[in-house]
This record gives structure tokens, C-alpha cells and sequence, in this order.
């Protein structure tokens, strides 16, 4: 069995890759670039639950990410839809111009 | 027959309510049947009331009549009871009497004209009213009939109300007394949370047990009731309303605002005579203002044009006497007045109004002369009014009264030699002024032929009242002159007898002599300026009769009018044109513009922008684990 890696080390880590993703999120226009950094963020919370679980020697955190998996895979569908319809109508990847339904 | 009281009011009430719903669809000729045999009905009753009065005094010398309970909150149960004794009694013998010859002339006077209908009605209304006022057994109801007749007053000021000026008169008449009416109401107040009744003969046992003489609170309620009586009574100094509430017809003029409504203070003051004894300082101050008021309009009677401007200042001059006479405690006497007022005065506005209908609603003294021969009814009457309110003595009623007050004001308890001395100057004003109108209206050269005759509907009335203006004084002879008081020593069942210091009969023959000389001596000084217009005679006066200053201060009322228009007036108006768009309303609006300010400040985050938006979220989602973690 290889030493176990510290918790702090594993929290650390995820909360760097969270904040990654949420900047991202934050400045890239690029929908595609946008739905990756949600990924990130997203597996980002899925290394914080595997971390926790571990630490506690229980399978609960794999559970949750096998969950955190699922709902990656059905946000990103949702995303790539979402990617081309953008495309489609406003032959753009940006999502800045997609803003015609502010008050 | 003491049973049939409550028709006395109600019938006049009747006769408004059958005016008013039936309106214009009542032929003219039908109206007076309707208006003045409302009042001749009440007056009948009143007759039939008074004489089982006189005849079988009922216990304690008053009756009083429960009609039902007004209203009923806790111990607050005021009743509609009519309350009779010798002073009501009085007061509306000579309320229905006077308002039944008045209404009798009216429908002669006002007829062919429009709002015959309306004019009864309003009549009828008043008279119902100040009976209501006078018959009250607590001062809720007097109340409500004093707020009645100020209605009335209102209304029939502005009876023509096409011009806007006697909108203006009315309007002036209605807030001037409501100055008088808010204290009155203070007052009621006052006396409510104090003694716990509005009963007036209660509340003024209760008071005479419960205040101490002098005491703050009998002081101060005598003082507010009283600024009510000097309001409904046009003294000073809410007198200004008066002179200008001539802007109604003649008729109106002569019943309420010479005869019944303006002495309606006088009564208020008589009736609770009780807490006035309690406030000896607010006695006084009634005696002072009415000698000083009886003397200011006298003056500015002496030089109005307008005949029916002279009238209302001489009203406020007598009323003067009659203030006079209560503050020094000469109830009776004043009562006395009234009722000879009464009759002289309507008398005078009477036949005034018949010389201004002739010469086709010419007011002006200047423009009429010489009507001696062409009007003599009006003549011979307005001579007999004249000489009664100058108080000529032994042969007229005003003669008698204003004796008797001056010997009091004199001899009384709380009387002085002052308060007589202004006494008699203003009786040699009123003889100056009231034989100015007789010489510049019936004699010297005539200036205008009249254009119409009085009818027999005119005539009653001005010969009745007349004949009372001579004969209603000899009721209540001095001791001086056959010592028969019968009305004063009717009224002393209700009123409290005068006290005369010191009673000499040799003081009361020489102060007579005095008060029957001084008129004459007025008369004559009328006769020279006003007749002979000798100017040798009349250096100073001329100056005054010619427009100098003083003659323009005098003809404007001593400028009462001037200074209420800056002192109160203007401000107001220059306040409300300040406020004209509401400073509290700032702050409403205020609350308004901060929520549209916040409203701009929070739709200009909805972008529409998803990174926005993520932001946001991002950031709440900080601000709440930071609270989470640090709180």
C-alpha cells in the first residue's frame, strides 16, 4: 500500500484546481474554453470528495464522484447544445453576445 | 300647554324641511304660506308656552322638556331636551316674534326675485336653529344650534351669491366666527373633562362647588367661552365680520345679524352667568371689551355712506352695552337690552330696506335726502327706530334699557366710573350717528324720486315693531320712574339679581337725567352738521366728516381689516403659496426617489452576461461561507 498522501495536500490541490475553474469561468468568452473550466471546477469538488473519503477510509467520496461523473457528463451534453445552437444563430463562440435577454 | 314646547323649534325645522325637498318645483306664490307660517305657527306655540308659563309657574321656575337621548358614550349621555325658565323664555318669545314679522316683510321683499324658494328655507332653518340655541339644556345642543345659525349666517350672506364679493362677505363672516366657535369648543371641552357634564344648570352647580374663585380653570373656561360670545357677537376683536355680512338682503341683515344671531354671545355669557361669577378677571374683561368696542363703532358709524354699514356698526356698538352690562354683573338689564334691540333694530333695517328698495337698491346716504314726504311709513318708523336706539329718554324702549345699564355700569358691583363715562360718550356717538341718517336720508333736498310703494306686507311688520320700539321699554320701569321692574324681576328668577353698591336714589335720578340728556345733546349736534351743515359749528367734526385721517380710520373700521389682512391674512396666504407643492410630501417623495435610484442601480447588474452572473454567484457564494466560517 503507498503512503497516504496527506488530506491537506489533496484539499489544497482541489481548492487550486476549483479557483483555476472558476477563473476560467470568469474570462474565457470562448463557450467551449468555459464549459472545460466547469469541468475543472466540477472535478475539482469530485478530488475533495475522493480526498475526504479517503481520509475517513470510507467509499462515500467515490460514490459522490461517480455522481459528480454523471451530472459532468449530462452538463456537458446540455453545454454542447447549448454550443451550437450559440453557433448556430449568432455564427459566434462568444458568450458575452449572447446578452439580448438582459432587462 | 308647557308640553307643547317642542313644536317651537320644531315647527320652523318643518317648514325648511318641506322648502328644501320640494325645491323649484314649489310655485312662488305657495312659498311664503309655507316659510312665514312655519315661524307664525312657532310663535303661536310660543305664545300658548308662555302664557301657561306666566300663569302656572311649573316647580323651581323652569321646565324642561327630555325629546330623546342624542347619543349615548359611557357616562356621556346628552339628551335633546329643551330647557325652559325666564331667561329662554325671553329670548324666545323675541326670537319668534321678531323672526315671524321679519319673515312676514320678507315675503313681500323678496318676492320676484330668484331663490324665493331657497330664501325661506334658510330662514326657516335660522329661526329653528337659534331656537334650538336658546331652549338647550346642555351646551352640546346650544352647540349644535350655534354652529346652526352660523351656518344660516353663512348661507344667507351669500343668499346672491352671482357676486362674487358677497361670496367673499360670507365667507369673511363664517371664518371669523369660527375662531370664536373653536374656542367655544375648547371650552366645552374644557368644562367636560373638569366637571363631567355638559348640563348646563349641573355643570354650573357643580362648578360653583368645585372651582375656587378666581382658579385657573374657572378662568380659563369662562375666558374661552367668552372668546366664543365675542365672535357670534362681532366684538372686539373678531368685530370685522359684521359690517361686511351686509352684503345679504335686508331682511337677512335685520333678523340675524341685528336682532337674534349676534346676540347670541350675550345669551351664552347670561346663561352660564355662573362661571363668569367664578372668574371675576373674565368679568371684567367682558365690561372692558364692551365698552371699548361700543365706543370704536360708534365712531365708525359716524361716518359710513352706506345706511346699512351705519346699522351693523350701531349693532356692534349696542351689543357693546350689552357686553357692558354683563360684565358688571347687570344680567338683567342686559337681557333687557336685547330685547329692546331687538325691535329697534330690526325696525331700522326694516325701513331701511324699504328706502333702498324704492330708490332701486341704493345704498349710499349721499344719494338719498327729502324722502320725508314720499315715503312716510318708512319715515315715521325709521324716526321712531332712530330715537330708540339714541335712547331718547322717558318715550322710547331703547331709552329704558340703556339707562339701566349705564346707571349699573356705575353703581354695579363690579361697576366704575369709567366703564360709565365710555357709556355715555358712546350714547352721545349713537344719537350723533343715528340722526345723521335720519337728516341725510328724509330731510334736506331730494335726490331721488322713489320707485315704489311699500304694501301692507311691509307695513305690519315696520308698525308693530314700532309700536314696540316705544312701549316694549315700559316693562321695566326704574325705580326713579315708577319702580316697576316686571321684567327684571322676572329674569331674577333665573338670573342673579344686581348688586348695587351703594343704592342712593338721588344717584340713580342724577345719572339718569345724565344718560337722558347726553342723546339729545348727540341729536343736536347731528342737526347742526347734518341738517343746518353749518360749518361754523363744526371745525374739528367737519374735518372728520370731510376725509381727513381720522375720517378715513373711523370709515375703515379703526383698520382692523388692514391689520388681520397683514398680520394673519397675507402670511397665511404667503405660507400656503410656499407650501403650494407640500413640504411633507418631500419626504414621500423622497422615499420614492431613493427606491428608483436603488431600482436603476440593481436592473444595471442584469447584463444579460453570463460571466456576470457567475460572478455574482461566485461572489455571494464567498460572502456567505466567509460568514459561515467567521461569524
Amino acid at each position: 500500500m503507498i503512503a497516504a498522501v496527506p488530506m491537506a495536500h489533496g484539499l489544497i490541490l482541489a481548492g487550486c484546481l476549483f479557483a483555476i475553474g472558476l477563473i476560467g469561468v470568469l474570462v474565457r468568452r470562448d463557450i467551449i474554453f468555459v464549459l472545460a473550466s466547469i469541468e475543472i471546477m466540477l472535478n475539482a469538488s469530485g478530488l475533495a470528495f475522493v480526498v475526504a473519503g479517503s481520509r475517513w477510509g470510507q467509499p462515500d467520496g467515490q460514490i459522490m464522484f461517480i455522481f459528480i461523473l454523471t451530472m459532468a457528463a449530462t452538463e456537458v451534453s446540455v453545454g454542447l447544445a447549448l454550443a451550437l445552437q450559440l453557433h448556430g444563430r449568432l455564427r459566434t463562440l462568444d458568450i458575452d453576445a449572447a446578452s439580448k435577454m438582459r432587462g | 300647554m308647557l308640553q307643547l314646547l317642542w313644536l317651537v323649534p320644531a315647527l320652523p325645522f318643518a317648514g325648511f324641511v318641506l322648502l328644501a325637498l320640494s325645491g323649484r318645483r314649489l310655485p312662488d306664490r305657495w312659498v311664503p304660506f309655507i316659510g312665514v307660517g312655519s315661524v307664525g305657527l312657532s310663535l303661536l306655540a310660543a305664545v300658548l308656552v308662555a302664557t301657561s308659563f306666566l300663569a302656572a309657574p311649573p316647580p323651581g321656575y323652569a321646565y324642561s322638556q327630555t325629546l330623546w337621548t342624542w347619543m349615548s358614550v359611557g357616562s356621556f349621555t346628552p339628551g335633546i331636551t329643551l330647557y325652559l325658565d325666564a331667561l329662554s323664555l325671553v329670548m324666545v318669545v323675541v326670537v319668534t316674534f321678531v323672526g315671524f314679522f321679519i319673515h312676514l316683510y320678507s315675503a313681500e321683499f323678496m318676492a320676484g326675485g330668484e331663490g324665493y324658494g331657497r330664501f325661506f328655507a334658510y330662514m326657516n332653518l335660522f329661526v329653528g336653529s337659534m331656537l334650538t340655541l336658546v331652549l338647550a339644556s346642555n351646551l352640546l345642543l346650544l352647540y349644535l344650534g350655534w354652529e346652526g345659525v352660523g351656518l344660516c349666517s353663512y348661507l344667507l350672506i351669500g343668499f346672491w351669491y352671482q357676486d362674487s364679493y358677497n361670496g367673499y362677505a360670507a365667507r369673511k363672516a363664517f371664518v371669523v366666527t369660527r375662531v370664536g366657535d373653536a374656542a367655544l369648543a375648547i371650552g366645552l371641552f374644557l368644562i367636560f373633562n373638569s366637571l363631567g357634564t355638559l348640563e348646563i344648570q349641573d355643570l354650573m352647580r357643580r362648578a360653583a362647588q368645585q372651582w375656587a374663585p378666581g382658579s385657573a380653570l374657572a378662568l380659563s373656561a369662562a375666558a374661552l367661552l367668552l372668546v366664543g360670545a365675542l365672535g357670534k357677537s362681532a366684538q372686539l376683536p373678531l368685530q370685522t365680520w359684521l359690517p361686511d355680512a351686509m352684503a345679504g338682503p335686508t331682511p337677512v341683515s335685520a333678523l340675524i345679524h341685528a336682532a337674534t344671531m349676534v346676540t347670541a354671545g350675550v345669551y351664552l355669557i347670561a346663561r352660564t352667568n355662573v362661571l363668569f361669577a367664578l372668574a371675576p378677571a373674565v368679568q371684567l374683561a367682558v365690561a372692558v371689551i364692551g365698552a371699548v368696542t361700543l365706543l370704536l363703532a360708534g365712531f365708525s358709524a359716524l361716518t359710513q355712506w352706506d345706511i346699512k354699514r351705519v346699522l351693523a356698526y350701531s349693532t356692534i356698538s349696542q351689543i357693546g352695552y350689552m357686553f357692558l352690562a354683563l360684565g358688571v354683573g347687570a344680567w338683567t338689564a342686559a337681557i333687557f337690552h336685547f330685547m329692546t334691540h331687538a325691535f329697534f333694530k330690526s325696525l331700522l333695517f326694516l325701513a331701511a330696506g324699504v328706502v333702498i328698495m324704492s330708490l332701486d337698491e341704493e345704498h349710499d346716504m349721499f344719494k338719498m335726502g327729502g324722502l320725508r314726504r314720499s315715503l312716510p311709513l318708512a319715515f315715521w318708523t325709521f324716526l321712531v327706530g332712530a330715537a330708540s336706539l339714541s335712547a331718547l329718554p322717558l318715550v322710547t324702549a331703547g331709552g329704558y334699557s340703556k339707562e339701566s345699564i349705564l346707571y349699573q355700569a356705575w353703581a354695579g358691583q363690579a361697576g366704575s366710573p369709567w366703564l360709565w363715562a365710555v357709556g355715555i360718550a358712546g350714547a352721545f356717538l349713537t344719537g350723533m350717528y343715528s340722526f345723521r341718517m335720519v337728516f341725510l336720508t328724509f330731510f334736506g333736498e331730494m335726490k331721488q324720486q322713489p320707485s315704489k310703494k311699500p304694501s301692507i306686507d311691509i307695513g305690519i311688520p315696520l308698525v308693530v315693531l314700532a309700536a314696540l320700539s316705544i312701549a316694549g321699554g315700559y316693562i321695566d320701569l326704574p325705580r326713579t320712574l315708577g319702580n316697576l321692574p316686571i321684567l327684571s324681576s322676572f329674569l331674577q328668577n333665573t338670573l342673579p339679581p344686581t348688586v348695587i353698591a351703594q343704592p342712593a336714589i338721588d344717584t340713580e335720578l342724577v345719572l339718569g337725567v345724565i344718560a337722558g340728556v347726553v342723546p339729545l345733546i348727540g341729536i343736536y349736534f347731528a342737526y347742526l352738521l347734518f341738517f343746518q351743515r353749518r360749518p361754523a359749528y363744526a371745525d374739528g367734526p367737519t374735518r372728520v366728516a370731510r376725509g381727513g385721517p381720522l375720517y378715513r380710520l373711523w370709515f375703515a373700521g379703526w383698520g382692523f381689516d388692514w391689520l388681520y389682512d397683514r398680520l394673519i391674512v397675507r402670511p397665511f396666504v404667503w405660507a400656503a403659496r410656499a407650501d403650494k407643492d407640500d413640504v411633507i410630501d418631500s419626504v414621500y417623495d423622497g422615499i420614492t426617489r431613493l427606491n428608483v435610484v436603488f431600482n436603476n442601480l440593481l436592473s444595471g447588474t442584469e447584463s444579460g452576461r453570463v460571466r456576470w452572473y457567475a460572478a455574482g454567484i461566485a461572489l455571494g457564494a464567498v460572502v456567505v461561507i466567509a460568514i459561515g466560517v467567521f461569524a
